[in-house]
């Protein structure tokens, strides 16, 4: 099976040098260390924000990233979703249309948004659909970043510290949210966090970061399978 | 005042828009009531209506051709990583640093028929640019252009560039981006830009006067007729009319500006 992820590369950002090779298969995977580890420049090298010094990023087997070739896929063209820090979702438009544009799978405005809809039920945010994130409480606005990001039928999901911007109750409630509705799209996913709780709880498997190196890998042992999907539109799947 | 004050906060965009709409219109009407009951002293609209009718279509026409080209220079001055880009808004900015009649002096070097590139320009698009309203147009745009283009490159760089990056990231292209995004986060500073150039475009003199000539009838604009005006037994009427349009026009800028607050 190909893997959803193949990284090694190497940045040098000043004195910081990252330096980083692994593997994600399906599920939740969580990068987990401490602050400047180099977590969050992964995911930019991933999602084509930034491109490495050197070496090569897969996704889906399809090589997006390739220095010693000079490939280099454009971020809108990788197929990724992704869910910021505090959401960053775009503030003069509604929740409903931030989902909406990140839709690639249909073509026509109502189509799009009747998909969006259906993705903020997913994540219980149908109630504030029409509502600027401006108005919205962090808990709300991570919530429609999460049907943002798996919205457009994402190869893969990258999640940079989805829960370190809010309280703690949010956070526990926002957890099982967000690996429930993760597992059940069927999405793979890398998720940056610094907390080992929420590395725990998310992960099924967590490589550990220090000093932009990898430190280790551990498969995260679940008693049972994930949870049934929620109700909600059905995943077209990674491509 | 701090009643006032709140009740301008309170003003959603329609109904600032309503304000200013109404504002406008109970000036001018009662600018022209002003003028009407002195109808027997002054026949007003036959001395206003041709220079005022020139000076809206000119100022409509130059501020679409100056906002459409600043806000597009503005976005590449801004995202655009080349050498030479602070040159190139120092001379773009040129018509606010040199005096009007020296525009005029360039632009009627580039634009009329007996000199070199003039000439060219002629034969390509087979229309003369001096003389006529076009050539009133083409001063009014190069007056507003460097304002729409500096608050256009002023109001783009202060978007935050990460929330371009996560519009790549859900995969809009960059037009997109940039129509659906950086655009209309930019907004303010860029109606704020237009509307400066627009009123300089409307009050346009010394370039409009070398390019169009201060033709009456053809290329007579507003702020040209003033000055004739002034001139003729009438500059009592004319000034009145003046005082009441500013009035007006100060009273909806402040109340606009205090909505925004």
């Amino acid at each position: 099976m190909t893997p959803a992820l193949e990284l090694a590369v190497a940045r040098q950002i000043g004195e910081f040098e990252l330096d980083v090779a692994f593997t994600v298969e399906s599920g939740v995977s969580v990068l987990f260390g401490p602050s400047g580890a180099g977590k969050s420049l992964t995911l930019a090298l991933i999602a084509g924000l930034m491109r490495p010094d050197a070496g090569t990023i897969a996704i889906n087997g399809h090589v997006v990233t390739d220095c010693s070739r000079g490939t280099y896929v454009t971020t809108q063209k990788r197929r990724i979703g992704m869910v910021f820090q505090d959401g960053l979702l775009l503030p003069h438009r509604s929740a409903l249309d931030n989902v909406a544009l990140a839709v690639r799978q249909a073509s026509g405005r109502r189509a799009r948004r009747a998909l969006a809809r259906a993705w903020l039920e997913r994540v219980g945010a149908e109630g504030f659909a029409d509502r600027r994130p401006g108005s919205l409480s962090g808990g709300q606005r991570q919530r429609v970043a999460l049907a943002r990001g798996l919205a457009g039928d994402p190869a893969l999901v990258l999640l940079d510290e989805p829960l370190s911007a809010l309280d703690s109750a949010v956070r526990r409630e926002l957890r099982s949210l967000i690996r429930g509705v993760i597992v059940s799209s069927g999405v793979p996913a890398v998720l940056v966090t610094h907390d080992p709780e929420e590395a725990e709880e998310l992960g099924d498997v967590i490589i550990a970061y220090n000093h932009g190196r990898v430190t280790g890998r551990r498969v995260v042992e679940r008693p049972e399978c994930p949870e049934p999907p929620p109700g909600g539109p059905e995943s077209t799947g990674p491509v | 005042m701090k009643r006032e004050h709140k009740t301008a906060q309170r003003l959603d965009n329609r109904q600032k828009a309503a304000v200013i709409s109404v504002v406008v219109l109970v000036g001018f009407a009662l600018g022209f009531a002003a003028a009407h009951l002195l109808a027997g002293y002054i026949a007003y609209w036959d001395i206003v209506s041709g220079p005022f009718l020139l000076s809206l279509r000119v100022t409509f026409a130059a501020a679409i051709i100056a906002g459409t080209t600043g806000i597009a220079s503005g976005y590449v001055l801004a995202k655009g990583r080349f050498p030479g880009r602070d040159l190139l808004e120092t001379v773009g900015s040129l018509p606010i640093i040199l005096p009007p009649t020296v525009v005029g002096y360039y632009l009627l070097e580039v634009l009329s028929p007996g000199t070199r590139p003039g000439g060219f320009l002629t034969r390509v698009t087979g229309h003369v640019f001096v003389y006529n309203a076009s050539g009133c147009t083409i001063a009014a745009a190069v007056a507003a252009y460097p304002f729409c283009m500096r608050a256009a490159r002023t109001a783009i760089e202060g978007v935050d560039p990460l929330l371009e990056q996560a519009a790549r990231a859900m995969g809009l292209p960059n037009w997109r981006v940039a129509l659906q995004v950086t655009l209309p986060l930019a907004r303010r500073g860029i109606a704020a830009g237009l509307t400066i150039g627009s009123a300089r475009a409307l009050g346009e003199y010394g370039a409009t006067l070398m390019v169009g000539g201060d033709i009456n009838g053809k290329t007579r604009t507003l702020s040209l007729a003033v000055l004739d005006s002034f001139t003729t037994p009438e500059r009592d009427t004319i000034l009145l009319i003046l005082v009441l349009m500013a009035i007006i026009a100060m009273t909806g800028v402040g109340l606009l500006g205090r909505s925004r607050a």
